[in-house]
């Protein structure tokens, strides 16, 4: 059974999306389990799949029997191990958090709303956990239209908002794929450690180079790197609620992990940072990126929105780190990687929470939100405590290496930038807490006593929702065990 | 001088951490105060178990988890430590009869919040106490800003807004854009954060200017020691109701802010380093311009509460100018300092807030004849006040001895012309309260018949601090040898 883990994490999900789809039709309240089910099972094997390749290196698994390069492999070593796990176990939280507002908001499409979740979830970890540059790009491309088709359920601007999204999405798939074409003509291969073994005889050609840049501006648009990002904002936010705590943590942190993967494993460190000499130009464009978003974060009115320029905030954290080539600001971009998923979907977790009992949520709609529903308010104060950097949450911890990453490759701008932005997300979310806790004057009769009762969401989106809370607290104090136990041995020996 | 590992710390620690569901739980007021106290105890309990051994040489470690290859989360507790622990939770439990009495007395809302977030801000001031680096004391810095938010924006006004915001924008600002940052280069040139003797930053190579900078950036980004011109938060943090800024504008915040620039100072510089690079006297300017411009704002200022603070920010200098004379008669002193400082502005603070509570009023211009109405407060006011322009018999007279003393070991006259000065100041501002309320007469149109005092939980309260300061002149063994602990600690004599 062990061996086919790698197998099950693809297939379990892709069989229960139909399932679950045809489910729909015929008795549309056994959706719900029957996805818990294969998600829980997913959850299972990814989990095991880590532990397995913590305790005996990395795992190959030839899918079907066939050999590399001819058939598809899928690879698992901590890094993908790491996003697996991580991606499995937030959509298995987000699958029991969302059943309430899904039932209520949209009653009569259970079946293809699960199911095309169900999909996306395959997508991206076939994407996370393939070996083959190609079969990479068709699991892309199931994941991105998925959420194109997710996005557009939501309120009058949605749909809009998913068709720029399409475009975007579609040209950033688009760059991918010319980038995969040049490197099979180049190679004639498509499996990864192929292609980097290939690769290294023709670091001088200009076409490699060429495949290089294109597949990276490819990924970048897929991950809403600056200035690459304008189809995020309006995405997610006319996104339903329940919705948005799926895609918002999950596609652009896998897509960060594609860029770490193509740049290690396929191109290797020595070409993509040192032959091509771009990294500090990129490290300055994610400085670009952080500043930027943070700025622009600080224009919003309304609390989903602000988030969604925070993803872009982390995205630019992220790729800046990872582009300072160095051995600290990889780990930190790393971490970052696994922190952020669990960041970004405990404020989604919040914010789903929030609209869940709120007309909306901006600014003053959240007005005496404290004492209303004061377990998701705390579960938000959570977040913004990593977001910000306050240990010992785990943002902290991811922020601490890739400063110290800045500060080792003397690149002062991104170490400012970091500094900045934390300051500024300390600024967003105070603003947030401020509209929350203290009340409208009118209601200020007796020294600011709120006469608001209790509205708490429901049980089943509480509880998930502080769990998530705890395990931002949780991962920090775990940090010095994941640094060395998973995020080292991803890195390559090379990077010093 | 042996390290032992014991759960001690991490449990004082977490004593008051672990009653807040109790208190979110608690049916009534009676049972929630019942569990604040009972809290306390424990935690007194748990700092005195760990005194006599502390005394005895040992230092109790914990490490909770290792973050980072050479800086952990871990605790531990030597003399400075287990000195401002011991100050801490101690008053911790005079507040807290303090707090029940005025926030009764007021009918303040949300008392439940008010109890979690104290209990909060205590189990971060000891968690700074007790760090063994510069790490944990940074986590449980950042905590303690957070938790006392909630309690400075108590009433939700407007007013309590701005403060907040003041409040947040200094301290945090502070501390993530200078001391992170300045954390990080030690890190990076040290290897380590760990707080040792001589200072981890000896062996590092930095430049003259370099170290010049990131004492700086220490200085002023640790914004709780209210360094000027980094004090602006601590006056407008006196929306607070009073017990909040009893203890925690005079006693923890605000020591926490110095005892980490000690703690930095002795640990991480290293004082032979400050001496050799000419740093102390960086250090000294700092804290004698605050000290006198503190001083000087005192006078100008009517509202009581805001008078006190600004007493305070000049106080709190002394203990930095202590650390800085790097004399081991001066670090004593700043250690006393803490303590005796403590002691009494805490009763000046209950003070305040128990005129507030019986009459209303908060400015000294409206004080007039109030002696004669509550003459037990008043009468603790004037021994505060006395103890805090180090008078004899009281105890801030031991910590400026001391603070006189190093000077003149170090022969440096200036910063003993500027403790002198500021003495003489301290006495301008305050005497004119007790002149005003004993011997002013009691204004037209009010009556003059003599107040039921405030609560007799407050009066009490107020009484045992004031009658504090009058003991540890008297009886200062255990704070004299704590503080010669450290020194020995930091001088490794």
């Amino acid at each position: 059974m062990t061996e086919h883990l790698p197998a099950l994490i693809v297939v379990v999900p892709l069989l229960s999306a139909f399932l679950v789809f045809a489910l729909g039709w015929v008795k549309r309240e056994l959706c719900f389990p029957v996805g818990l089910c294969g998600l829980g099972v997913v959850a299972w094997a990814c989990v095991g799949l880590l532990v397995q390749v913590l305790e005996s290196g990395p795992v190959t698994y030839k899918l079907g029997g066939w050999e590399a390069p001819w058939g598809i492999v899928y690879v698992v070593d901590t890094l993908n191990g790491m996003v697996l796990a991580a991606v499995s176990l937030s959509a298995f939280i987000q699958w029991v958090w969302s059943a309430p507002s899904l039932l209520r908001q949209f009653p009569d499409r259970l079946g293809a709303l699960y199911g095309l979740q169900m999909l996306f979830v395959t997508g991206l970890l076939g994407i996370t956990v393939t070996g083959d540059a190609f079969n990479l790009y068709v699991l892309l491309e199931i994941a991105s239209i998925t959420a194109y088709a997710l996005i557009a359920m939501g309120e009058e601007r949605a749909a809009l908002s998913s068709l720029n999204y399409v475009f975007m999405g579609t040209v950033g798939a688009c760059f991918y794929l010319l980038g995969v074409g040049y490197l099979y003509i180049m190679t004639g291969t498509l499996n990864m450690a192929d292609l980097a073994r290939l690769l290294t005889g023709l670091h001088g050609s200009r076409a490699i180079q060429v495949a290089f840049l294109i597949t990276m501006v490819g990924l970048w648009l897929k991950m809403a790197f600056f200035p690459l990002h304008g189809w995020l904002p309006n995405a997610y936010t006319h996104a339903p609620a329940a919705l948005s705590g799926l895609i918002a943590p999950l596609m652009t942190k896998v897509m960060v992990y594609v860029m770490i993967r193509i740049d290690l494993h396929v191109f290797g460190p020595s070409y993509s940072f040192e032959k091509l000499g771009l990294d500090r130009a990129v490290v300055w464009l994610a400085v670009l990126a952080v500043v930027m978003s943070s700025v622009l974060a600080l224009a919003q009115r309304d609390l989903k929105r602000m988030l969604t320029y925070v993803i872009l905030m982390e995205v630019g954290y992220m790729v800046g780190g990872f582009w300072l080539g160095n051995r600290s600001g990889m780990t930190g971009a790393v971490l970052h990687l696994l922190n952020d998923v669990f960041m970004t979907l405990c404020a989604f977790l919040a914010v789903g929470n929030l609209l869940y009992r709120l007309q909306g949520c901006s600014f003053p709609e959240l007005r005496g939100a404290f004492s209303k529903m004061p377990f998701t308010m705390g579960g938000l104060v959570a977040t913004a405590l990593s977001i910000v950097g306050v240990p010992p949450t785990c943002g902290f911890f991811s922020k601490w290496y890739l400063l110290l990453g800045a500060l080792e490759a003397e690149h002062y701008g991104f170490l400012a930038a970091l500094i900045f932005s934390s300051l500024v997300s300390m600024v967003l979310f105070f603003r947030v807490f401020e509209w929350a806790f203290f009340s409208s004057q009118h209601e200020n009769a007796e020294k600011g006593h709120t006469g608001s009762s209790l509205q708490e969401a429901p049980a089943q989106m509480v509880v998930p929702l502080l769990l998530v809370a705890a395990g931002l607290i949780a991962l920090g104090l775990f940090s010095g065990e994941i640094v060395s136990r998973i995020v080292e041995p991803a890195i390559p020996m090379a990077v010093s | 001088m042996t390290d032992v590992n014991s759960m001690l710390p991490l449990l004082a620690v977490a004593a008051s951490l672990g009653v807040v569901p109790m208190l979110l739980s608690a049916r009534s007021p009676d049972v929630r105060e019942g569990w604040t106290l009972a809290a306390g105890l424990a935690k007194l309990a748990l700092v005195l178990g760990m005194l006599p051994r502390v005394l005895g040489g040992e230092k109790l470690c914990f490490q909770v988890a290792e973050v980072f290859p050479g800086a952990a989360i871990a605790f531990r507790v030597d003399g400075m430590g287990i000195l401002f622990g011991l100050v801490s939770s101690s008053l911790w439990i005079l507040t807290s009869l303090y707090s029940i009495g005025y926030m009764r007395g007021l009918g303040e809302h949300s008392q439940t919040r008010y109890y979690c977030y104290f209990a909060l801000a205590l189990s971060s001031t000891l968690g700074v106490a007790f760090s063994a680096n510069l790490l944990t004391l940074y986590l449980f810095y950042e905590l303690l800003s957070f938790a006392t938010y909630p309690l400075v924006t108590h009433h939700q006004d407007p007013e309590a807004r701005s403060a907040g915001r003041r409040y947040l924008l200094y301290i945090v600002g502070g501390s993530v854009g200078l001391v992170l940052p300045a954390m990080l280069l030690c890190y990076e040139k040290a290897h380590t954060l760990e707080f040792s003797p001589g200072g981890i930053l000896g062996a590092s190579g930095l430049s003259g200017a370099q170290l010049f900078v990131l004492l700086l950036m220490f200085l002023f980004g640790f914004a709780k020691a209210a360094i000027m011109p980094l004090h602006g938060w601590l006056p407008a943090a006196m929306v607070a109701p009073t017990p909040v800024s009893a203890l925690l504008h005079a006693v923890a915040v605000v020591k926490v802010g110095v005892f980490s620039i000690l703690r930095v100072l002795t640990g991480v510089f290293g004082l032979d380093l400050l001496g050799s690079s000419g740093l102390d006297s960086l250090v000294l300017s700092l804290a004698a311009v605050t000290m006198v411009a503190a001083s000087l704002g005192a006078l100008c200022q009517d509202g009581l509460k805001r008078m006190l603070a600004y007493s305070t920010v000049g106080q709190l200098s002394y203990i930095v100018l202590g650390g800085a004379l790097l004399s081991p008669e001066g670090l004593q002193g700043a250690l006393a300092h803490l303590a005796t400082h403590a002691l009494g502005k805490i009763s000046l603070f209950f003070c305040a807030g128990a005129i507030y509570v019986a009459t209303g009023k908060q400015r000294i211009s409206q004080l007039n004849g109030i002696g004669r109405r509550m003459p037990l407060t008043m009468g603790a006011f004037l021994v505060a006040s006395l103890s805090i322009m180090g008078v004899p018999p009281l105890a801030g007279f031991l910590s400026k001895w001391y603070l006189a003393l190093g000077c003149v070991a170090t022969d440096q006259m200036l910063p003993l012309g500027v403790l002198l000065l500021s003495s003489l100041l301290n006495a301008a501002y305050l005497m004119p309260v007790v002149y005003r309320a004993f011997f002013l007469p009691v204004p037209d149109g009010e009556p003059t018949e003599r107040l039921p005092e405030a609560s007799s939980l407050c009066t009490w309260s107020l009484l045992v601090t004031a009658m504090g300061c009058v003991l540890l002149f008297f009886f200062p063994g255990t704070l004299m040898e704590l503080s010669s602990l450290a020194i020995r600690n930091v001088w490794g004599g």
